[in-house]
């Protein structure tokens, strides 16, 4: 019988040498003659075990990492191909504690299934929500969304099916989805792994929210940094339409539904879900004015749905289970499960979905297992660059949207940035300014201008001058950027100075270079 | 038409106007740099921003369209500070030549500096700017010289504010 080898090809795990991996493997199943077909699957999420490879046993699947090139041969003596030990092997991947506690509904299939095979998709419970929407009428499939409580994944937490239901109330001959693939924060790749471990879930999404509101053409807005989520999803769409997934029949229904695969120039800003459609439609990526809304005027001016990955990725199973079951999980009006991204320094680097209503101190601490040099967390940076920094002392909050808004903080597209205690929190706030200063699209002037000042206030807290006007004067500004921005950008900028500066006072009292020269 | 409060004031516009227009029906004169009859609002300067009862931030007057019941306030300690806080970083990037300036006593950012009460740019003139040709010792490579070929008008990107709604506009 053949057996199956899994090595991902997930960036992160190409990053750390999975082709590399692959390669040797295949050379040595074929030089000893071993009947097996290596399959390139997504990564499960553990990544500091990439590549992390995997072997299906009649016990279930057995994993072993980190594996290198050079560890091939050993792991092929020791009998990998039956899923014999070896130093490297962590045992049954199902059992590995940080995917056993883990919830995962929209990552159900990542890492588990070849990307690209729709036999595989449908094997695993693929399909069964776009089957059950093309029977229904689109205002139920709205109803059951919007039953959900789905929320925006990409941090500001509209609920989807208002979204939805917009669209579909608004007249017009042509209507879009647009899928926010402009993955920009720092320490976040959910929507990477989802587009590059499970490409059909999107496409399947899309195509229930085309239904939905009767749109007839998706565009998934993918960063041009993404190279292997762009190629991915390329081909899943040619496969999907071949097989009459999407077309001019979805899955033999009388609706339509097509998607075109764009890919971004490499601004921050085009991840604002305005300035991702001027960009879509060949202008440079500048915020719009709101209203209108995208739901009245979008992509070309008209009706668009315009969704994060993630979001959209959640449709499927809450198609094919329903809404209740989806909305069993999480906590408040935070409903169904989030998929946590752990990164920077902790020790436990990955992806965990899990229902909302997990405190940061769990994940932080059981889940990412502490920083990874081993010294103190000082203070963790949730919701991207734009996101504040939280201290221990509210590793309490729990996760879920209005918990951290009512902490001055935001869950964002819920990645989090582990700092241990050698961080600067002056230096973490002048990085937050400079990242605003050279993302702007320099349309609104407290973003345009604010964020440099910025830079050069908090230089001259750090160089010691004129310091108490100076916080004062950080802090007015942050109020003017906060207030006075048009969109998010220059909006949520002040998040990570003012959280660094309330949480942090002393590292905005920098020893007076004199006296530290003494 | 739509009725509306602005600062108290009961008003009635047609549908699809904008406050701040609704606002000068009213007599209520907004605070405003970008927005001019001439071309579609923009939104950019950040001098318009309004409170409107029961929504969250502080929207442009100039980009949002009356709603019937709206209350709306364009003068709360609130906006005054963010009004100041956003022209003080206007002028941050502004030459300091008022007196020999031809646009001297008919010059919006002037009389919006002195509208939002203005005193003082705590910023100071040292910061990276499009004002000076040479800065710290070298080349600015902000500043961009005056064009002075047309015999009508100079253009003088130092003082340019409004760019983004010149070039909308084309």
């Amino acid at each position: 019988m053949t057996v199956r080898i899994f090595v991902p090809k997930d960036a992160a795990a190409l990053a750390l040498g999975a082709e590399r991996v692959a390669k040797a493997l295949s050379s040595e199943v074929e030089a000893r003659g071993i009947d097996a077909t290596i399959v390139r699957n997504g990564s499960r999420g553990l990544h500091w075990l990439e590549p992390m490879i995997e072997v299906e046993t009649a016990q279930g699947r057995i994993a072993y990492g980190p594996v290198k090139a050079s560890d091939v041969a050993s792991l092929l003596d020791a009998g990998l191909a039956t899923g014999r030990d070896h130093a490297l092997c962590l045992g049954k991947t199902e059992e590995l504690p940080f995917l056993k506690s883990q919830t995962r509904l929209t990552f159900a299939r990542c890492g588990i299934v070849d990307p690209l095979s729709l036999a595989d998709y449908r094997a695993h419970e693929g399909l069964k929500g776009l089957e059950r929407a093309v029977t229904l009428a689109p205002a139920d499939i709205v109803a059951h969304v919007t039953e959900s409580g789905l929320r925006g994944r990409g941090g500001a937490g509209f609920p989807t099916g208002i979204k939805w239901k917009t669209v579909l109330d608004t007249p017009g001959a042509r209507k879009y989805i647009v899928c926010n693939a402009d993955e920009g924060d720092s320490g976040t790749f959910a929507d990477r792994m989802i587009m590059e471990g499970d490409p059909f879930v999107l496409i399947e999404g899309m195509a229930i929210a085309g239904i939905a509101t009767g749109a007839t053409k998706g565009f998934v807005y993918i960063r041009s940094e993404y190279p292997h989520a762009i190629a991915t999803m390329t081909q899943a769409v040619e496969i999907a339409h071949k097989a009459g997934v999407v077309g001019t029949s979805v899955l033999g229904s009388a609706h339509a539904f097509d998607i075109e695969i764009r890919t971004g120039a490499g601004a921050y800003v085009c991840g604002e879900e305005t300035a991702l459609l001027n960009s879509l439609e060949g202008k440079r990526g500048i915020v719009r004015a709101k209203p209108p809304l995208p739901a009245h005027k979008g992509l070309f001016d008209c009706p668009t749905v315009i969704n994060n990955v993630i979001s959209l990725a959640s449709v499927p199973i809450i198609m094919d289970k329903g809404p209740v079951y989806y909305k069993d999980f999480g906590m408040g009006r935070s409903r169904g499960t989030i998929p946590i991204q752990i990164a920077g320094n902790a020790r436990h680097r990955g992806l965990y979905e899990a229902a909302f209503g997990l405190t940061l101190g769990q994940i932080v601490d059981d889940i990412g297992g502490g920083t990874a040099s081993g010294r103190p967390v000082k203070a963790v940076q949730v919701g991207g660059p734009l996101g504040a920094y939280f201290p221990r002392a509210l590793f309490d909050t729990a996760f879920d949207y209005e918990a951290f808004a009512a902490k001055d903080g935001l869950i964002g597209h819920a990645g989090i940035v582990v700092f241990d205690d050698t961080a600067d929190m002056l230096k973490q706030a002048r990085f937050a300014m400079e990242f605003c200063a050279i993302e702007s699209c320099g349309k609104c002037t407290p973003c345009r201008i604010g964020s440099t000042r910025g830079v050069e206030v908090a230089d001259k807290i750090a160089q010691g001058i004129e310091p108490e006007k100076n916080r004062e004067l950080l802090a007015d500004l942050c109020n003017t950027m906060k207030f006075g921005s048009l969109c998010a950008l220059g909006g949520f900028t002040p998040y990570p100075v003012t959280s660094a500066m309330n949480h942090f006072p002393d590292d905005f009292r920098p020893v007076p270079l004199v006296e530290a020269a003494e | 038409m739509v009725t509306l409060t602005i600062d108290g004031n009961e008003i009635t516009v047609p549908e699809g106007t904008s406050i701040m227009r609704a606002s000068m029906e009213a007599g209520i004169e907004v605070p405003k740099l970008c927005a001019t009859d001439m071309m579609d609002s923009f939104g950019s300067c950040r001098l318009c921003l309004v409170e409107i009862q029961g929504r969250a931030g502080m929207p442009a007057s100039c980009t949002t369209p009356v709603a019937p019941g709206m209350n709306v306030s364009t003068q709360t300690q609130r906006l005054k500070d963010v009004r100041r806080g956003v022209m003080e970083l206007y002028i941050s990037d502004h030459p300091l030549d008022c007196l020999t300036c031809a646009a001297n006593g008919d010059c919006e950012l002037q009389d919006m500096a002195g509208a939002v009460g203005l005193r003082d740019v705590r910023y100071g003139y040292d910061g990276s700017n499009h004002v000076k040709a040479r800065d710290n010792g070298g080349i600015n490579l902000n500043w961009a010289p005056k064009d002075e070929s047309n015999p009508y008008f100079t253009f003088d990107p130092a003082k340019m504010h409004r760019l983004f709604a010149v070039c909308a506009g084309l």
